[in-house]
């Protein structure tokens, strides 16, 4: 299941319906992605974080990665909960879990969404500093994560 | 043809979406964005370098040399930061 929406999740609520009803589930793995406010010292701090997305290829993305990790792993049920909008640091901004019957593929399920999902879900990081805006630069470690899962058989080894 | 812009492309070139009718020489979409840099300083700005620029046609990711066509959605966007 994906969703995508401006407000807060409760992740406990999320990984009791993940599982609620399926009792050959033998393991979840979650990831809780939050906004942070990591700054070198003199540097200004986070105030906040805008996500501002495209609506419409965002839900088409997080479905098609959704339904990527089903065909890779055995998977009891996952869920993608990303959020929009502004949010402050301590903030969750996104939520993935995978239960399957054995934790090797909920794990590497879950590692692989979150990083297919930093480089081909399309949301873009806006944050507020003291000092004023400044959009996110992409990383080329998110590409290389996400490269690592391009050959399955690379990635198994 | 509809354009949308997003983060830092849309601040630069000014506004989010805009219907355009190119010329029959935009085929692809690096042709396109050739034509739309030329649309003004805005323009100029946010496609200074189209290697940064990232590009879905009807809402999937496609290369400089896709073809585009009346009626597409083409979205032009920096590199995703989300997660």
């Amino acid at each position: 299941m994906i969703r995508v929406q401006r407000e807060d999740f409760d992740v406990a609520a999320e990984l009791d319906r993940l599982t609620r009803g399926n009792r050959a589930i033998g393991g979840v793995a979650s990831f809780v992605g939050l906004v942070r406010d990591l700054h070198a010292p003199g540097d200004a701090g986070i105030k906040a974080m805008t996500l501002e997305h495209y609506p419409g290829m965002t839900e088409k993305m997080l479905t098609e990665i959704e339904a990527e990790a089903q065909a890779r792993w055995p998977l009891d049920a996952s869920v993608i909960i990303h959020r929009y909008g502004r949010m402050e640091p301590g903030e969750r901004i996104v939520l993935v879990a995978c239960a399957s019957r054995h934790r090797d593929a909920a794990f590497d399920a879950c590692r692989f969404l979150m990083d297919w999902l930093k480089t081909k879900a399309p949301f873009w990081k806006l944050e507020e500093t003291a000092a004023g805006e400044r959009w996110v630069a992409a990383r080329a470690g998110d590409d290389a994560a996400a490269e690592r899962w391009a050959h399955p058989k690379k990635a198994a080894e | 043809m509809k354009i949308l812009y997003f983060a830092w492309l849309r601040q630069r070139v000014g506004c989010a979406e805009e219907s355009v009718e190119p010329p029959a020489s935009v085929t692809d979409v690096a042709s396109l964005v050739e034509w739309l840099r030329g649309r003004g300083p805005g323009y100029a700005a946010a496609l200074a370098d189209p290697s940064i620029v990232r590009i879905a046609i009807n809402q999937a990711f496609a290369r400089a040399d896709a073809p585009v066509r009346p009626g597409d959605e083409i979205a032009l966007f920096p590199p995703v930061t989300g997660g």
